[in-house]
């Protein structure tokens, strides 16, 4: 085992209990927000896509990576969009003291 | 032209931003900016990426950002509320999708070089192409489902378990044999590809209606955890942080479906409903169902000094949630306090029916979980379900040969008046029936959610 592996990791185990201590205090209310949101974040993806597509390695893994820039930034930017949409509905009752 | 170190701290700032951005949806009073915090470390890392010394060709690479962003923003702005499951389904393909594409063209890339790649970056390919292609077909079979382009029921065939079974091993033989050999034949690859997207529909296509909400946030995790299996394969952070994350949210969610149903996440995955368990035998023999008619409920709604609305799948379906917020506006104007009590499952995803009824324009602070609520029942004077019915069934608490008992439930039955708006007496999902028809308390007001709720409003104007 290589060490960028080891450190990769520990990385994605550390990352993985941040998430669940991050996401355990989200209210049930905005689940479904979370879930888009939390999509788009997955469209990080992108970065290796823009990696292997500029990496100028014949054709068709050209293709595949212009594909792939496609698919994530679908991902990333409809998730962010649809997000934002959502949240802006969420209103507090008109006069009602802050809970 | 950055130094490299610079580069991996900058891809560390945008992952702080996701994380950050995260925390924020803690509260919907910060959510909004926290998402937007979220895109602008997804903007860095793009920049940044673009701005690295291994791009070389920037024509199509514009194109592709483009083409995708701008169909992901069509689809964001025309999607109905009512869709949001598809939606979401949607995304997660794409986001597997892109894993799986961009794992197969490293492994082109690897073999056009000549050089063999290590063990670490054949198997994080590997895995990220399994896990990316079961993510892109099985969100399309999800997405499929939803949308009613095929059926929702699950689809069960003879052989289905040993079938899935031998695709698996045959999948794990693939993997082990193209990574460990990097003299394999590229066939093996490509057999590796093609069995992957075929078990992603088959995992799917057994699980059908209300179990889909499991599947989607199952999925959202998968698309996390093939983003951070790119990530092994190109040695980088911001991709292994942010698909870790994307990974553990999406199985926190499938847990918390998964307890509001009463159900294991393994039987929800392999234990197609109704094939399941046993049915309670337990019938409504001798029970009579004491039924209202709009006027009289109206006048009941009218007079109460609390309201609880219990809203349901049925609810949605019937599209009657602009109706039933200007009920409960109408039923404030004459000084009754108005509450949602909305338990986990109520929509077809996670927060789905909070989602459709902040889109009504009912305040956030008036929708409230199954815990904040439960002890208010029994001070209510009048609880109207709507479209809901296994969630509001007593005998999860009450009878222990329920196929329901345990299940976490509203407790609509302790309030002093309970209405309850539905089609007709047919059975919920669990397939069971509810005491709470039957109780004294209990009125049942027959009919079309939308039709009816617009008939209380026009009664309770004139009440």
């Amino acid at each position: 085992m290589s060490d960028s592996l080891v450190s990769g990791i520990v990385v994605f185990v550390l990352a993985t209990y941040l998430g669940a201590a991050l996401i355990g205090r989200v209210p049930p209310t905005l689940h479904t927000p979370l879930m888009s949101g939390a999509n788009a974040v997955s469209g990080i993806t992108v970065v290796g896509a823009l990696l292997v597509a500029g990496s100028g390695q014949g054709w068709l893994a050209a293709t595949l990576g212009f594909l792939a820039i496609v698919f994530a930034m679908l991902n990333v930017v409809g998730g962010y969009a649809v997000t934002d949409r959502m949240l802006q509905m969420f209103k507090k009752s008109p006069g009602e003291a802050k809970r | 032209m950055i130094p490299e170190q610079l580069v991996r701290l900058l891809y560390l700032a945008a992952a702080v931003l996701f994380i950050v951005g995260l925390k924020r949806l803690q509260s919907p009073e910060t959510a909004r900016g926290g998402n937007r915090i979220s895109a602008l470390g997804m903007l860095l890392a793009v920049l940044v990426t673009l701005l690295d010394r291994q791009i070389l060709s920037y024509g199509a690479i514009a194109a592709g950002l483009a083409l995708g962003g701008g169909i992901g923003l069509w689809m964001a702005r025309r999607v109905k509320m009512t869709e949001m499951p598809q939606m979401v389904a949607l995304l997660n393909g794409f986001g597997g999708g892109a894993s799986l594409l961009v794992a197969a063209a490293e492994y082109l890339r690897a073999q056009g070089s000549g050089a063999a790649p290590s063990l670490d970056v054949a198997l994080s390919t590997n895995l990220s192409v399994l896990i990316g292609a079961v993510t892109l077909t099985g969100s399309g079979i999800a997405w499929a489902k939803l949308q009613e382009v095929m059926t929702g029921k699950p689809i069960l065939f003879a052989g289905q378990k040993p079938i899935n079974g031998a695709l698996g091993l045959s999948i794990l033989a693939l993997l082990l044999w193209t990574a460990l050999q990097p003299t394999a034949p590229a066939a093996a690859f490509y057999a590796l590809i093609a069995l992957s997207l075929a078990i992603g529909v088959l995992l799917v296509i057994p699980i059908g209606g209300a179990d889909m909400p499991v599947v989607i946030s199952l999925l959202n995790s998968y698309s996390g955890i093939a983003g951070a299996m790119t990530g092994f394969i190109i040695g980088s952070e911001v991709l292994i942080v942010s698909g870790a994350l994307v990974g553990s949210s999406g199985i926190i969610l499938s847990q918390i479906m998964c307890k509001a149903m009463n159900r294991s996440l393994g039987n929800v995955i392999f234990g197609a409903f109704g094939a399941g368990p046993g049915k309670s035998t337990k019938k409504a023999e001798g029970l009579t169902v004491q039924s209202t008619n709009p006027e009289e409920a109206a006048l009941q709604l009218a007079y109460a000094q609390s309201v609880i609305v219990v809203p349901g799948y049925g609810l949605a379906v019937a599209q009657a949630q602009h109706q039933v917020r200007e009920l409960m506006d109408l039923l404030e104007k004459r000084g009754a306090g108005v509450k949602f009590a909305i338990h986990p499952v109520a929509g077809r995803m996670p927060g789905h029916m909070n989602v459709l009824l902040a889109e009504a324009n009912v305040p956030y602070d008036k929708l409230l979980d199954m815990e904040e609520i439960n002890s208010e029942f029994e001070r209510t004077d009048v609880v109207l379900v709507i479209g809901a019915n296994d969630v509001v069934n007593p005998a999860a608490r009450t009878d222990p040969s329920s196929p329901i008992f345990g299940m976490p439930i509203l407790n609509a039955d302790q309030a002093k008046r309970v209405i309850v708006l539905k089609r007709g007496m047919s059975a919920g999902f669990a397939g069971i029936e509810n005491e709470l028809f039957y109780a004294q308390n209990t009125q049942m007001l027959f009919g079309d959610a939308k039709a009816t709720v617009t008939k209380l409003v026009s009664e309770v104007k004139q009440a």
